[in-house]
């Protein structure tokens, strides 16, 4: 059973602020999901492989040329309400 | 005519074809059928019906002009609010996207637009794809045509029941661990999930990578076959979409099942699979047996694992996936002003974010958390080698695979909505082909006794969808 300080702790590693009352909630919810993975213990996985990938494609490159034309700079500048600033956009100060 | 909104694609062309009815007004049928009952159903969370006419308008200009035109021109459409549309909201039916409106087109609405697509809307799904009901929509819960107090499934649940109450001719989802197959099993139509890297995800949001799929939701496998026709194939865009040949999916409809082995994963009949679903497709499956295929039981014991393996890698890659939501580039800035940029991320994403979707970001950061990395991830993605494995065996002895699409037909809105496991459990006979990257096609299998859709699934082996779509022709042929 995850307890509220490890709700808490996964909440913040997620950037994710919660209420106490969701704190709570969420505590009893995760905790009923991650008892149930215990599961796949039973499952004996001495020397199988990973799998990431299902079609055995394996590092498709690309030439590394910026491509324009599905939108355009102004256009992904428009996407975001913030204020924009030299064609960026200004966020909150991370120092004070 | 009346009621042009209730054809087949294949029949709505050949009306276009033979001008005895012009896209203009098969369009607007749709809107008629969508203005009586979307009130009740809440399929559409947005409606283009200017951009639609002005479409179909196009499309007809041509049609006068003989213009040689696609076989899924003129015909409308109504499309998962997950898929960017250049211009019109795409909201994942999330706050934090509630007035995004994407600067360009998904790679499979481009090749729609190509071949003349006539948009009605966007339609409803659980937020950012994740859920089993629609329940978990800011838009709120889709119903089910078939009964109100029911749920049309999920995630694409939208589409499912646009589709099933005539609302549209066709539409699309996006399919990760079920979401195309269980809900057009709930609403009783036909819903393609293709083999991984089948169908571009350029322009999809992205939920859990090593998973996802886009596919359509039709009325028949005729249509199946002509929708594939159009969105299948590579695409430069994503790199997922590996140049395997895409064949002519119409010749398929011509086949039989003749010799043809079927294989029945007795899990997939077994315990948590309600009796009346399991009957329902095992009387299918007699059907195909007395049109000459060779049917065997076989096993794929891994299958009880499947959720769990689920479980834990797509929150994993869907966790990663939503961490670009921080409403700094897109997505809606919190409601008062913090002082710094890391409280703006919390606020942002803590209002912007439903409690499914904080839930699976909380499980999937916590699987990929310093300790628990092997424990939990690592363990999940071995197991997933050992259900590819159990398919890898089946399919040297069996051409597909027929089981339920769903443990049981649609559940009451509010039934599962607080009880997360209940409701993953849903996604407990689709899962295991996702973790394979299988195709898999729902069809229409029966009705249950209080008058719900029942589906089945064919599943076929990776970049064979021509086999489902086989299966489900011969099958309508016999009904």
């Amino acid at each position: 059973m995850l307890n509220d300080d490890q709700v808490k702790h996964v909440a913040k590693l997620a950037r994710i602020d919660l209420k106490d009352s969701e704190v709570k909630k969420f505590g009893k919810q995760l905790s009923d999901v991650l008892d149930y993975m215990d599961i796949l213990k039973e499952v004996d996985t001495e020397n199988v492989e990973l799998t990431n990938q299902v079609t055995g494609l394996n590092n498709v490159m690309r030439k590394d040329e910026v491509d324009s034309s599905k939108a355009s700079r102004e256009e992904l500048l428009d996407c975001s309400e913030l204020p924009k600033d030299s064609k960026q956009i200004r966020v909150l100060p991370t120092i004070k | 005519m009346a009621d042009l909104n209730k054809l087949t694609i294949s029949e709505a062309k050949a009306g276009l074809r033979d001008k005895k009815f012009s896209s203009v007004e098969l369009t607007r049928d749709c809107f008629t059928e969508i203005k009586k009952r979307d009130k009740d159903l809440n399929a559409f969370v947005c409606l283009t019906e200017e951009e639609a006419i002005k479409s179909a308008e196009n499309f007809d200009k041509k049609m006068q002009a003989n213009e040689k035109l696609s076989d899924l021109a003129g015909i409308p459409v109504g499309v998962k609010d997950i898929y960017n549309t250049k211009g019109i909201k795409t909201t994942c039916c999330s706050p934090i996207l509630k007035y995004f409106v994407p600067p360009y087109d998904a790679s499979v609405i481009t090749r729609l637009k190509e071949n003349g697509m006539v948009m009605v809307g966007k339609t409803n799904m659980d937020e950012f794809a994740c859920g089993a009901s629609t329940e978990y929509s800011c838009f709120g819960v889709t119903k089910n045509p078939y009964d109100l107090d029911r749920v049309a499934g999920g995630s694409s649940g939208g589409s499912a029941a646009a589709l099933a109450a005539d609302m549209c001719l066709y539409s699309l989802g996006t399919d990760t661990g079920g979401s195309i197959r269980q809900p057009a099993s709930f609403c009783g139509v036909y819903g393609m999930k293709v083999t991984y890297g089948r169908v571009s995800r350029s322009g999809v949001t992205a939920m859990a990578s090593s998973w996802d799929t886009i596919g359509p939701f039709a009325k028949c496998p005729d249509d199946v076959a002509d929708i594939l026709q159009v969105i299948a194939g590579s695409d430069g865009y994503d790199s997922t979409t590996p140049n395997v040949d895409v064949p002519n999916y119409a010749d398929f409809l011509k086949g039989d099942v003749k010799g043809l082995r079927i294989g029945l994963p007795k899990e997939y009949f077994g315990d948590g699979i309600e009796d009346e679903t399991a009957g329902v497709v095992r009387e299918q499956v007699k059907l195909l047996e007395k049109a000459g295929a060779h049917v065997e039981e076989i096993s794929l014991p891994m299958t009880k694992y499947a959720v769990a393996v689920y479980y834990i890698t797509m929150p994993a890659e869907l966790s990663a996936n939503l961490e670009r939501f921080d409403a700094i580039r897109y997505g809606k800035a919190p409601s008062n002003d913090p002082e710094e940029l890391v409280d703006y991320y919390f606020k942002a994403r803590g209002e912007g974010f439903g409690d499914e979707i904080k839930r699976r970001i909380m499980i999937g950061t916590y699987v990929l958390s310093a300790g628990y990395y092997d424990a939990y991830y690592k363990k999940a993605q071995r197991v997933r080698t050992l259900i590819i494995e159990d398919f890898n065996k089946a399919f040297e002895k069996v051409d597909v695979l027929i089981g339920p699409v769903s443990p049981f037909p649609s559940f009451k809105v509010g039934e599962l909505a607080d009880d997360p496991l209940a409701m993953y459990m849903a996604d407990a006979l689709t899962i295991p082909a996702s973790s394979a990257g299988l195709p898999s096609l729902a069809c229409p299998a029966g009705m249950s006794k209080n008058g719900l859709p029942i589906g089945l699934q064919v599943i076929a082996p990776q970049f064979e969808e021509g086999r489902c779509i086989q299966v489900a022709k011969v099958l309508e042929g016999l009904k």
